[in-house]
């Protein structure tokens, strides 16, 4: 029998283990819940301890008694355990202090294998529950980086899939989703309309989507993020979480992991604050708590952040409950502040994240002006994809540069042209001031 | 003045299989009167005990979120197509 099965939400029903993501007597989301009893148990040799995890492959499957993954499954790819590394100058730059050096984190989902977003954890778990379910093929709404995972999965499992996109979607994105062999379904609409059309047809077809009728378990797969962090800080919590929202699933996720990390002794109990970042051409999260609201009142999106670019947030009353309960807040930025915000992650810590990572940083930024995350407060920062993917976004930053003849000479007076004194490397402005002392 | 509105499949076993009506309701708050009226089971999974429309269900007018549009105020056309969209959309036939 297994130890987690689906449960509303709302009214509590349990569904058993099955391709659904609504109760059919409320019209509530379905969650997965856990025997976490069975998981604490010392007596039958199970226990989830800090040791077993230790001793597993440093990929998102040594969490496994954390996931709903069909008996039998056997993982087969080494999704997630991306780097979590302190972000000193970018801390420096965020808080205008160096106090917040040592205290600062990037969560680096930009790396996760195998398509460069946090989306292949999700998909991983959603695609373990496809196969046992018995679909041939899946399928998804996505704003890219979902797309992305859910055809590279398919095409390493052997399962067909249909995607379904916005048509303005970056150029990458759409060819990081054809070249696994996908069939792609351009909607000349934006993302709350492809996801409308997706509902209806998963009432049609039997597919597993895995942002519909297999959302439950899908969503399971974010929570490795937070398991990730806990256990890289060395098995503590952080004060402060910022994590990008567009669906508003992942940062309701991240909370479950530490309450569930708690919940079996693994980590210390800590209040951790969760805050959202939006960017502010879409950002009905952001909105509902500013405005002290419960409720999202749904938005046209109109932003460079189209991963983030849902109106119609499918878990925004969660999100809003997450960070509210949390004593969090929620910030969002224009689309000038991402680019700035892609351009100083880069600059300053040698990450280059996609515009929803530059929302992160830009709302963490304002977050520590506000004084709503202290210098001295440990805080992650959720980068959950890579800047290769929106390289569209920085088209006219940089200027392209005149080539030069390949002759030292050449460079020389390049170099004397192109750069202030004060840039100057180093090295080249010593043996400069060698030669004049000569002369 | 018809509309027609489309019952997804989760709830059709509230409407005896049926997936779509025409009824020729001027507003949301009608709409749910017919609803009502016409599929009494289906009541209790349209509204909660206060009686406002379920929190997840959405309702959508030519394919625009009714939201959009207007909300309870919005004043159906003759021709209007509604859909009725579990905000995550699920079950399988």
């Amino acid at each position: 029998m297994s130890h987690y099965e689906l449960r509303c939400r709302e009214c509590g029903r349990g569904w058993g283990n099955q391709p659904r993501s609504i109760c059919d007597d409320c019209f509530s989301p379905l969650e997965i819940v856990y025997d976490y009893e069975a998981l604490r148990s010392k007596s039958n040799g199970s226990a989830l301890t800090r040791e077993r995890v230790s001793q597993r492959a440093p990929n998102m499957w040594r969490y496994a008694e954390l996931l709903p993954l069909p008996q039998g499954f056997q993982p087969r790819l080494p999704v997630g355990f991306t780097p979590l590394f302190s972000a000193p100058h970018l801390a420096e730059r965020l808080s205008g202090t160096t106090a917040a050096a040592a205290n600062l984190y990037i969560k680096n989902d930009a790396v996760c294998l195998p398509t460069l977003s946090f989306k292949d954890r999700v998909v991983a778990v959603a695609l373990a529950n496809a196969r046992a379910f018995g679909f041939d093929t899946v399928s998804c709404s996505s704003t890219g980086n979902l797309a992305n995972a859910v055809a590279a999965h398919a095409a390493r499992e052997g399962l067909k899939a249909w995607i379904f996109i916005p048509s303005d979607l970056e150029p990458a994105k759409i060819l990081g989703t054809n070249v696994f062999g996908a069939k792609v379904v351009r909607i000349a609409g934006n993302y709350d309309q492809v996801n409308r059309l997706c509902s209806q047809i998963a009432d049609e077809h039997r597919w597993g989507f895995v942002n519909v009728n297999l959302r439950p378990y899908y969503a399971e797969g974010s929570k490795t993020v937070g398991f990730e962090i806990a256990e890289q800080l060395g098995w503590r919590l952080p004060d402060n979480v910022v994590c990008p929202m567009a669906g508003g699933s992942l940062i309701t996720k991240i909370k479950k992991a530490f309450d569930e990390l708690i919940k079996l002794g693994l980590v210390e109990p800590k209040e951790v604050k969760f805050f959202g970042a939006q960017a502010t051409g879409c950002s009905p999260i952001s909105t509902a708590i500013k405005t002290g609201s419960s409720e999202i009142e749904p938005q046209k999106p109109n932003t460079i952040a189209r991963s983030l670019a849902i109106g119609n947030p499918a878990d925004g009353h969660y999100a809003i409950k997450t960070i509210k309960g949390s004593g969090g807040w929620s910030e969002d930025v224009s689309d000038p502040e991402v680019v700035d915000s892609i351009r100083l992650l880069a600059e300053t810590e040698g990450i280059f994240t996609e515009t929803a990572g530059g929302v992160t940083v830009g709302c963490a930024g304002k977050l520590y002006r506000q004084d709503r995350i202290l210098p001295e407060e440990t805080t992650v920062l959720c980068v959950t994809g890579n800047g290769l993917k929106t390289t569209d976004v920085l088209a006219g930053v940089y200027r392209t540069e005149r080539p030069i003849a390949p002759k030292l000479t050449e460079f020389e007076n390049y170099l004397q042209q192109t750069l202030e004194v004060a840039e100057v490397p180093e090295v080249i402005r010593a043996a400069e001031e060698t030669v004049q002392i000569g002369a | 003045m018809a509309i027609t509105v489309q019952i997804p499949t989760a709830l059709r076993r509230h409407t005896d299989g049926v997936g779509s009506i025409t009824c020729t309701a001027s507003n949301l708050t009608d709409l749910f009167s017919v609803l009502d009226q016409k599929f009494p089971a289906l009541k209790p999974h349209l509204r909660d005990d206060q009686g406002q429309i379920r929190r997840f269900l959405n309702v959508y007018v030519n394919e625009e979120d009714i939201r959009f549009l207007g909300g309870q105020g919005y004043a159906f056309q003759e021709g209007d197509e509604v859909l009725l969209v579990p905000s995550i959309a699920g079950g399988v036939k």
